[in-house]
């Protein structure tokens, strides 16, 4: 089975800090890669290297067999594939929620007004936001403007789907009515790599979970193995850790 | 969904009582305010009319008569200057959006234009205003080129435009500086070309930021027209200048300044007012509009 997404040595510094070091990760479609390792461990980083929103330094990006690390590809065709959700939702304020949503497949897709006005309700029922279509985002609740962040990405038909800690600005109510969203897409077979603290979450959708550690992944396997029977001393600590701080 | 009815609440008798209380404060505010201008003003007034030379004050620059005489001669002066003022902040836009946009850019094909246009910002926000007036409207058509007018008006505009273009290009390109970068990252993730990126994310949005400061500059604008009068445009300080050097009575100046502040004010008010209203909305919510 080839995979959807393959990273191949993948190294990143910024500066003197070295942030992705030699890192290889292999993402098949239809399922779900979580992300997981302490606060600085590169998470963020490696999905905005992914994003090609940062260049690397060394190594290859494969999508869909198409090399995409390559200099001469062009990336606003390949963004038009690789959607990305922020922690910060970055929603645009002096557009509505619908505009927002209806942007990218306007101007990008080349779709009709009404074409993406239609698609734009259409998904905002979906997700139980079609009130709110023509509210500015400082209206919404944090949950409800990464509802609207995430449909604005799923607009453009992605074929992987970025999250990064798409729930750490928001309250544990809110949290839960944006990961319902995620584990709809994941029941729909989206191909998705996501960032995440939520371990508990991370154990409902994962197909696979990545530990890092100072920029690499240290251990990589299904959420059972990974977050119950860790092998590696490292995994062990960190989910210590978290089991201290009563996050797990 | 979450639409709660509100038809059905009538205040309670505590609030009401509180309703009575912020009414009777409001109240005795207003009258020691009152009382207190009263008196500050009086005073002032009263010292200026009985002092000594009062008269003389009196009939060299308030002299009501000559005021009435004049100002329909200022008027018409004052008329240009808002024509200068409206076309040259029409050209002055456009330009300095224009400038605004290279000094902002990255694109490697525009990168001489980039330099070219941070040349002539640091050039014109650094010469005096006037010093372009004289140059443009004595120094141009003194070079006798054929196809270039020699009318003052004209000239005197496209010395204002050449300057405020390069203020107004700064203010454009703070507005952009200052939207955050995270914006950037989700349209560019979302496929849009750089292009698209700044106009349908971070130019609206910036633009909107920068209006108060341009509304400041637009009232700057139109008092600094007042300075194409050296070349001998018959604007309101020009026409003021005539008469007042006729008479040797300062009057013909006042009504000049009076006619402005009668713009100017409620400009500047306005301005005031878009400015407190652009503070309280960023400080509500983290949400910066
Ligand atoms: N633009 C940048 N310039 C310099 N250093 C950066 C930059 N972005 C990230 N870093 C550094 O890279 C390292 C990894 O950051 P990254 O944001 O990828 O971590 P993370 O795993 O996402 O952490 P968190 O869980 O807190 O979000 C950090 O040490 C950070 O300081
Ligand atoms: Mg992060």
């Amino acid at each position: 089975m080839s995979a959807l997404l393959e990273l191949r040595n993948i190294r990143k510094s910024f500066s003197t800090e070295l942030v992705l070091d030699n890192l290889s990760l292999e993402v098949p479609e239809h399922t779900a890669t979580v992300l997981i390792g302490a606060s600085g461990s590169g998470k963020s980083t490696l999905l905005r290297c992914i994003n090609l929103l940062e260049s690397i330094d060394d190594g290859e990006i494969y999508l869909d067999g198409q090399e995409i690390s390559d200099p001469l590809v062009n990336v606003d065709e390949v963004r038009r594939k690789l959607a990305m959700v922020f922690q910060s939702f970055n929603l645009f304020p002096h557009m509505s929620v619908l505009e927002n949503i209806m942007l990218a497949p306007i101007k990008v897709q080349g779709k009709s007004k009404e074409e993406a006005r239609a698609q734009g309700i259409e998904l905002l029922q979906r997700f139980g936001l079609s009130e709110k279509f023509d509210q500015y985002p400082d209206r919404l609740s944090g949950g409800q403007q990464q509802r609207v962040a995430i449909i604005r990405s799923l607009a453009l038909n992605p074929r992987v789907l970025l999250l990064d800690e798409v729930t750490s600005a928001l309250d544990p109510v809110l949290v839960n009515e944006v990961l319902s969203v995620v584990r709809d897409l994941k029941s729909d077979g989206m191909t998705m790599v996501l960032a995440t603290h939520e371990m508990g979450f991370a154990t409902q959708v994962a197909d696979q979970v990545c530990f890092l550690q100072a920029g690499n992944i240290v251990e990589r396997g299904s959420p059972d193995a990974v977050l119950h029977n860790p092998s590696h001393p490292q995994t062990r600590e960190f989910l210590k850790r978290l089991h201290e701080a009563g996050r797990l | 969904m979450s639409e709660r009815n509100n038809s059905a609440w009538s205040p309670s008798s505590r609030e009401l009582e509180r309703r009575k209380e912020r009414g009777r404060i409001s109240r005795r505010q207003a009258i020691i305010a009152a009382i207190s201008s009263v008196l500050v003003l009086g005073t002032l007034i009263s010292i200026a009319i009985t002092s000594p030379g009062w008269a003389v004050v009196r009939k060299t620059f308030f002299d009501v008569n000559y005021g009435r005489e004049v100002l329909p001669k200022v008027a018409e002066g004052i008329w240009i200057n808002l024509q200068l003022t409206f076309i040259g902040g029409a050209c002055i836009g456009v330009i300095a959006l224009a400038l605004a946009l290279l000094r902002t850019t990255k694109s490697p094909a525009l990168t001489p234009f980039r330099y070219l246009a941070t040349a002539y910002v640091d050039i014109f926000r650094g010469a005096p205003l006037i010093l372009i007036i004289l140059l443009v409207g004595f120094g141009v058509p003194a070079l006798g080129l054929s196809g270039i007018p020699s009318n003052v008006i004209f000239l005197g505009t496209v010395a204002v435009v050449l300057t405020y273009s390069a203020y107004v290009a700064e203010v454009i390109r703070s507005g952009i500086l200052s939207i955050h970068p995270s914006q950037r990252a989700a349209a560019r993730s979302l496929g849009l070309t750089s292009t698209q990126t700044m106009r349908y994310v971070v130019l609206p949005q910036a633009i909107r930021r920068v209006v108060p400061p341009l509304l400041n500059d637009f009232v700057s604008l139109l008092k600094d027209t007042g300075l194409v009068s050296i070349l001998g445009v018959t604007d309101a300080v020009r026409a003021a200048q005539i008469n007042a050097s006729r008479t040797f009575n300062y009057t013909p100046y006042v009504v000049a300044a009076i006619l402005f502040l009668i713009i100017t004010i409620p400009m500047t008010r306005y301005t005031d007012r878009a400015i407190r209203q652009r503070m309280s909305n960023q400080n509500s919510e983290g949400v910066v509009v």
